[in-house]
């Protein structure tokens, strides 16, 4: 049957088996024990909350920078939005909005400076950005002390100064967007239909971003530097436009999980985030230098599917809990595969 | 001719990719010492068919072939071009397959070491270490006297210009030891006249050592004074496979395309109207990489056809790419009466210069796009055309039908071989993605158009297509072209005036219906008599004439 073995070859034998693997955990579930409608609930928020984060790789990937392993900058200018509408006691929908606008100069500003060093190391792009995200962290890790915020629910109960690692956004912005139009079954099953609105409403716009002349042009400078320049574009500018708009992604995105996981994590926390977008968004099936909404969208189903339902039915049925270990390797694991098998650009 | 058995045979080969069928039950064979001209048209099957020997991933890639090759009377199946290169094929590619930032030498001397052995790093490493320069640079020196050109044994590949690479590669080829089987996808089609010549009797002597060697050109010419046997493809199969007796160019031609070709040379007095100046170029030095210009001046007038040939290396292509920005240039260049500013490909766009590339597969093509993408991708960029507005003009979209009409209508026009608009350019034969190329120039509906080597790659019909073309969009549009080609036939042939480079300047302008050896002496460096006032022209001798 040659017709189903090209449309399984051009869909990936990798997501073809990861999907038939997370199909077999659903049937699995109920069998040792871990709910159906628990496990969907747990798959939705989960991919509500890191569908943006997936969705910051793409102009990066279009525009030839690679995969963006320095999302991290963007993480901490949504961090930085988020104390900044704390601090000013905005709540709600006010205080999400608020979050993102307060963040908006930050990521601009941060990504403009970011793409211009990406622009000075060309081809080196990805190594550069992961030593960026680290640093930038490890900066903020004593940012994150001596700046003067002072509201009592996120500075450390002792001593009076610093912010806390982990701040609790009940108060502020929690489940703006999940509990908008929340769909409840039952007993257990919740969908968060707010932020996967939201979600879908961040796709289109980039959707929409490439198909106007500049996204045109972002995505040809990916595909080919020489023939963009040859057609009188500014290599540098349009890459410069791609790292900008991933930082502002990168900052919308932690804000969005943070409504729907319900704390703000600073120190250490945004480190590692850019490895599960990264990895998400290669299962998806996007190349270093070619990505797609149905890429972000596969990806992260897939992704963020395995590292629920993984760790759930494997410790139900071996009666340990061995969720880190298992979320570690499957993520990283994931990592490594794909990008032995996509970095290859090609040229 | 060497023993009874053939070398090489290849039995009832078919291929297609996705359901498009390129080659049909292809056969023929090869004995050693023989020299096969192999030629089609564009997208005939010939790469493809090369591709199927020298066991490329693509071909395994894309379905496999059917049908089997047979190498000394064994069937083989190569899974890896190492293993065809183990079997003692060498083949030297359309496009390069050469290490930018390596030099000649080691082009030359460290894919030979690499084809013996293993591929592994570690290995290769050491093998680096185990090898003197010296001996290195001594081996790919004899390999390069062997061709019998000039080549910089220290030059690095990304400096070089194309015939030079070209030479590089088949310098790696004929150094191996092994080949039996030699391939060349279209050797000549970056090279000049004079280097071609070299090439074929470089070849001739390699085939009396007994190596056989299968030669794929668009120059007919060169199949006929070469080949011992030609075969010829079209749409796939196999039309004539006769020994070189009695054929004539004109022949050949007529098999490639299964019509008579008429090998007409259109007469240019059709009523053009040639204005005044429209382009002026005074002292222009541009640092393009092996095609350097130093002090080149020459006027263009409007709705004229400007040729500007000369040998490889002297800066014929240095001058369109320098005045279009792509490289660092200095001088004055003025259009319309107003200067060009250099070094600013968008401004020189915006003033309604067109440029088709001569590096089509560097420059000129976003190889991962579809066609519609690489036509109207530059008029998008600059003149904002092929847009449409969302949400009552708030945002502007690609307007995708546009773009595929525009496609479309090209691909008619030029002819183009394709599944349509939405095909990647990396999938279209090398002539076709030439067409693509000046489609998208045309697309810019430019004043002054430059196109450099246009036909480099392109078959006969294609050719007279591509040239008719060119002219035509002169004579309708009055767009004026300047054409820079190593052809000197095709100038003269195209070309109201034919300026000749020689050392980065204008050694002279002659009118196409000069001889022959004017143009020759000009080349060699050499001012002749009666080269200067160009074509007629009264200010023709005001051209710049360097000593
Ligand atoms: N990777 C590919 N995928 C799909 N189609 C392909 C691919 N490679 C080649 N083709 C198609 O196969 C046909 C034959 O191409 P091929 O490159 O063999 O032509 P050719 O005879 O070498 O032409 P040219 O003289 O222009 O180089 C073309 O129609 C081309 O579009
Ligand atoms: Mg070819």
């Amino acid at each position: 049957m040659p017709d189903l073995k090209q449309t399984v070859a051009e869909f990936g034998w990798p997501r073809v088996i990861i999907f038939l693997f997370l199909v077999a955990l659903f049937v699995l579930a109920p069998f040792v024990g871990v709910r159906l409608d628990d496990s969907l609930t747990n798959v939705l928020n989960r991919f509500g909350q890191n569908a943006v984060f997936v969705l910051a790789m793409v102009p990066m990937i279009q525009s030839g920078c690679g995969l963006n392993f320095g999302l991290s900058l963007g993480i901490i200018a949504g961090l930085l939005g988020g104390i900044l509408s704390g601090q000013l006691g905005l709540a709600g929908a006010a205080g999400f909005f608020g979050a993102i606008a307060l963040a908006s100069p930050f990521a601009v500003l941060l990504g403009l400076g970011y793409g211009k060093l990406l622009n000075k190391v060309k081809g080196e792009e990805m190594t550069i950005a992961m030593y960026v995200g680290f640093a930038s962290v490890m900066f903020m890790c004593i940012m994150w002390l001596v700046l003067p915020f002072s509201n009592p629910t996120m500075i450390w109960g002792y001593g009076g100064k610093g912010l806390r690692t982990t701040i609790s956004v009940e108060k502020f912005y929690r489940g703006v967007l999940n509990n908008f139009l929340m769909i409840k079954a039952g007993e257990h099953l919740r969908i968060p239909t707010g932020t996967l609105l939201f979600d879908a409403l961040c796709a289109y716009l980039m959707w929409g971003f490439l198909k106007t002349r500049t996204g045109t042009a972002v995505t040809a400078v990916g595909s080919n530097p020489d023939y963009a320049r040859a057609s009188g574009l500014s290599v540098d500018r349009m890459r410069t436009v791609s790292v900008v708009i991933s930082t502002f992604l990168g900052a919308v995105g932690i804000l969005v999980y943070q409504q729907s996981y319900g704390f703000m994590q600073l120190y250490g926390a945004p480190l590692q985030m850019p490895f599960a977008a990264v990895a998400a968004i290669l299962i998806g099936g996007a190349s270093v230098n070619k990505a797609s909404m149905l890429n972000v969208i596969l990806g992260t189903f897939l992704f963020q599917g395995l590292l629920t339902m993984t760790p759930s039915v494997i410790n139900a049925a071996l009666q340990t809990d061995m969720s880190e270990v298992v979320r570690l390797i499957v993520s990283n694991g994931i990592i490594v595969y794909a990008l032995t098998r996509k970095t290859r650009v090609a040229k | 001719m060497g023993q009874d058995s053939p070398l090489l045979s290849v039995e009832h080969v078919s291929k297609d990719f996705y359901g498009n069928v390129v080659l049909e039950d292809v056969c023929f064979q090869l004995r050693a010492g023989e020299i096969l001209g192999l030629v089609g048209e564009n997208g005939a099957g010939k790469t493809t068919l090369m591709r199927i020997l020298f066991g490329m991933p693509v071909i395994a890639e894309t379905g496999g072939y059917k049908g089997g090759v047979c190498l000394d009377g064994e069937e083989v199946r190569f899974a890896s071009p190492f293993d065809a290169l183990d079997a003692g094929i060498g083949m030297v590619h359309q496009e390069f397959s050469l290490i930018p930032g390596f030099t000649t030498t080691e082009n030359i001397v460290l894919n030979r070491e690499a084809m013996r052995g293993s591929v592994l790093n570690a290995v290769f490493g050491e093998r680096m270490s185990a090898l003197d320069r010296a001996a290195m640079k001594g081996k790919a020196e004899s390999a390069i006297a062997r061709l019998g050109v000039k080549l910089d044994p220290d030059m690095l590949v990304s400096e070089m210009p194309v015939g030079h690479k070209e030479f590089t590669e088949i310098a790696r080829e004929i150094n191996r030891e092994k080949t039996k089987l030699l391939v060349l996808d279209e050797p000549t089609a970056v090279l000049t006249e004079s280097e071609a010549d070299i090439l074929l009797k470089t070849l001739r002597k390699l085939a009396d050592q007994g190596i056989a060697i299968i030669f794929i050109s668009h120059r007919l010419h060169e199949v006929v004074e070469l080949a011992d046997r030609i075969v010829v493809l079209r749409d796939g199969g196999v039309v004539k496979d006769l020994p070189n007796e009695g054929v004539s160019v004109r022949d050949i031609a007529s098999w490639m395309v299964g019509r008579s070709v008429a090998a007409d040379r259109a007469a240019s007095a059709d009523g053009r109207r040639i204005g005044d100046e429209i382009l002026k170029v005074e002292g222009l030095w541009v640092d393009m990489p092996g095609e350097p210009v130093d002090g080149a001046s020459f006027s263009v007038r409007q709705g004229e056809i400007f040729g500007i040939g000369g040998l490889a290396g002297q800066g014929k292509l240095g001058i369109p790419n320098g005045i279009m920005g792509l490289y660092p240039a200095g001088g004055e260049v003025s259009f319309r009466g107003k200067t060009v500013p250099l070094n600013a490909p968008r401004t020189a766009l915006e003033t309604g210069l067109a440029f088709v590339s001569e590096d089509r597969r560097g420059v000129g093509l976003l190889l991962d796009e579809s066609l519609e993408w690489n036509v109207s991708f530059t008029a998008m960029q600059i003149q904002g055309k092929y847009l449409k507005s969302i949400l009552g003009g708030l945002v502007r979209y690609r307007d995708e039908a546009a773009m595929r009409k525009l496609t479309q209508e090209y691909i008619e026009l030029l002819d183009i071989k394709c599944t349509g608009p939405e095909q990647k350019a990396k999938q279209l034969s090398g002539g076709n993605q030439q067409k693509i190329c000046l489609a998208k120039a045309f697309a810019l509906k430019p004043d002054l158009l430059f196109v450099s080597e246009p036909t480099r790659g392109i078959d006969v019909g294609a050719k007279k297509l591509v040239l008719d073309t060119i002219k035509r969009y002169n004579r309708d549009y009055g767009t004026t072209i300047v054409m820079v080609s190593s052809e000197l036939e095709e100038l003269r042939s195209v070309c109201d005036r034919v300026a000749i480079v020689d050392e980065g300047g204008i050694a002279g302008i002659l009118p196409p219906t000069a001889e022959p050896a004017e143009f020759g002496l000009l080349m060699s460096g050499v001012s002749p008599t009666g080269a200067g006032p160009a074509g007629g022209e009264p200010d023709g001798a005001k051209e710049a004439r360097r000593a």
